[in-house]
């Protein structure tokens, strides 16, 4: 069953992506629809969700920012610009603080911060501002924007967990 | 309680905001020895090449943001410390007593051994000082000489370009960014130094600098004398921790600190470039590098808090853009002895790929002319995962490093 979630004010706090690879069937129309949100054309290549296909298992698993309660990119920015959306709780690129050093893209152990040559600054998932694109597009039901108590970035967070350090409380 | 924090650099910085975020009534002192506020080291490049002007350059934008945490800023040059007596003396005879000390005084350029460094017209590239007076004299069409093709003399050639100048690069080792880069890689830099139009001179030292305030004369060896406006020194940095002679603090290669950031002096920590802590890997090093001074300062904080918190152990990585090439190097990207090799050369394109593996893990990355998803090589080789069926993948095809990522922590 797709579900579908309306940006609901109230409930924002408590909404995340969740992604379930079961259920992908990696037709990329989230990334189709997340490159159109930001760069306004249907190029996968500019697209902050990706899908990995592993064909040889008949498997396709989404991948994005998990927007860390304790960020690894926004801790390692030297000069302040990554921000939290109060609505959202995503990790944000501020563009007229980002210098682009690209330190952020090492930090971040998921690869979901990259750099845009063109702009000369890094791009990572916004969550769209509480409307997920990916989510809307999903024909499967396999990226949907859910009650934060149970995502299907547990699993992801677990491993950050034992990448992290023991800093991050 | 009393918390007093010496250098006011990223770890300083984050150090008194995780201070302050388990610790709503101690008292903080963050004391930094240069004006102004806090700022990054990081955006001087940027600076340089006039894409943000100082006020982009701070560690934090908002100018109320130390008053709101009621963190105390200090403009002092500590001269020494009193590890028995738990009291800091400034070089103004000032005295400051605590209970809590986080040494975070981080690194200092150093000169290499050469007569006449001392000439005006020679300068670092360390402080927004140092970047002032670089503006000052690099501008189009002067002659301007780099010493160091490391990493800083690398991350501001875009700058200099930029600026106009006729750019020259010495430097003493055969490659350039020896300390990032292995040889493939450093010579492919240096390559594409060269193709934008930079004279690259490695294997090359400068024996003598003579000048004045009107230009400079450097005798190199090979290659005879040239002439310079503005020689900027950048042969390395080294840990900060002359004013800790007599303290009983421990230095070795830097401040020695054990997984909770603590020197061998109780109440007294080290975070950022300026402690030697321990690596991801088992044994103890200094990584002078960004995040690391934020995590280091982290688990030093909560510990000063009392809340007891062990790092994991700090771990290589770097990036790097030079003139548009963008490199980057994580862990034991050197490899280890017995260990498996996979990687991927396209010289034309000036593209690098090498992964390091020992046994199932990965232990190390070098990338170059690539910048996607290179994250998830600090994830894969920091999370230790054993790699199953994706090392032999690898060994094949080493650009599905995103691909073994995602099919591990999916």
């Amino acid at each position: 069953m797709v579900k579908r979630y309306r940006n609901n004010k109230e409930n924002e706090m408590q909404r995340s992506l969740s992604l379930d690879p079961e259920k992908c069937t990696g037709c990329l129309q989230c990334e189709m629809a997340c490159s159109n949100e930001y760069e306004g054309r249907f190029n996968p290549a500019h697209s902050r969700i990706k899908v990995f296909a592993f064909h040889d298992e008949g498997r396709f698993v989404p991948y994005t920012c998990t927007q860390c309660a304790d960020a690894w990119c926004r801790n390692a920015c030297p000069v302040d610009a990554i921000a939290i959306d109060a609505n959202t709780g995503a990790k944000v690129i501020v563009e007229n603080r980002c210098v682009g050093c690209k330190v952020c893209t090492i930090a971040c152990p998921f690869g979901t911060v990259n750099y845009d040559h063109t702009r000369g600054k890094v791009m990572k998932c916004d969550l769209c501002g509480g409307d997920p694109a990916c989510a809307r597009a999903c024909p499967t039901g396999a990226i949907t924007w859910v009650d934060a108590d149970w995502t299907g970035y547990d699993r992801m967070r677990q491993w950050a967990e034992k990448t992290d350090n023991a800093a991050h409380v | 309680m009393k918390y007093v924090i010496v250098g006011s650099g990223p770890a300083g910085v984050t150090a008194a905001e995780t201070l302050r975020a388990n610790d709503p009534q101690g008292e903080i002192l963050l004391i930094g020895d240069e004006p102004g506020p806090p700022y990054s080291r990081m955006a001087i490049p940027y600076l340089l090449e006039g894409s943000i002007g100082e006020e982009g350059t701070r560690l934090r934008p908002d100018r109320d943001h130390f008053d709101r945490l009621q963190v105390a800023l200090l403009e002092a040059r500590v001269e020494s410390l009193d590890s028995e007596d738990r009291l800091l003396v400034l070089s103004d005879g000032g005295r400051v007593q605590f209970d809590r000390l986080l040494l975070a005084t981080g690194s200092r350029p150093v000169n290499p051994p050469v007569e006449g460094l001392d000439s005006p017209l020679v300068r670092h590239c360390w402080t927004l000082e140092d970047a002032r007076h670089i503006m000052d004299h690099a501008s189009q069409g002067s002659r301007v000489v780099l010493l160091g093709a490391g990493f800083i003399g690398c991350i501001i050639m875009e700058a200099l370009v930029k600026r106009g100048v006729r750019l020259t690069v010495v430097e003493a080792g055969d490659r350039m960014v020896p300390r990032m880069m292995d040889q493939v890689a450093g010579h492919l830099i240096e390559r594409w130094c060269i193709e934008q139009g930079i004279d690259v001179r490695t294997s090359t030292r400068i024996n003598l600098v003579e000048g004045n305030e009107k230009g400079l004369r450097l005798q190199l060896e090979p290659g005879g004398d040239l002439e310079a406006d503005l020689l900027v020194v950048a042969a390395g940095v080294v840990p900060n921790t002359g004013f800790l002679e007599g303290s009983g603090v421990t230095v070795e290669q830097g401040i020695r600190v054990d997984a909770r950031q603590q020197t061998s002096v109780p109440a007294i920590y080290a975070a950022g470039d300026v402690c030697e802590g321990v690596d991801w890997d088992g044994g103890h090093g200094i990584h002078a590098i960004q995040p690391m001074a934020v995590e280091t300062a982290r688990v030093a904080a909560l510990n000063m808090a009392g809340r007891e918190t062990e790092h994991v152990g700090s771990m290589d990585m770097n990036v790097l853009d030079t003139l548009g090439l963008i490199a980057t190097s994580f862990g034991r990207w050197q490899g280890v002895e017995g260990g498996d090799t996979a990687s991927l050369l396209d010289e034309r394109r000036f593209r690098y790929l090498k992964l390091q593996f020992e046994g199932e893990r990965l232990i190390g990355a070098i990338t170059l002319g690539t910048t996607d998803q290179v994250g998830a090589l600090r994830g894969l080789i920091q999370s230790r995962r054993r790699l199953g069926r994706w090392k032999e993948r690898l060994m094949q095809d080493p650009t599905r490093f995103m691909e073994a990522w995602a099919a591990i922590a999916s």
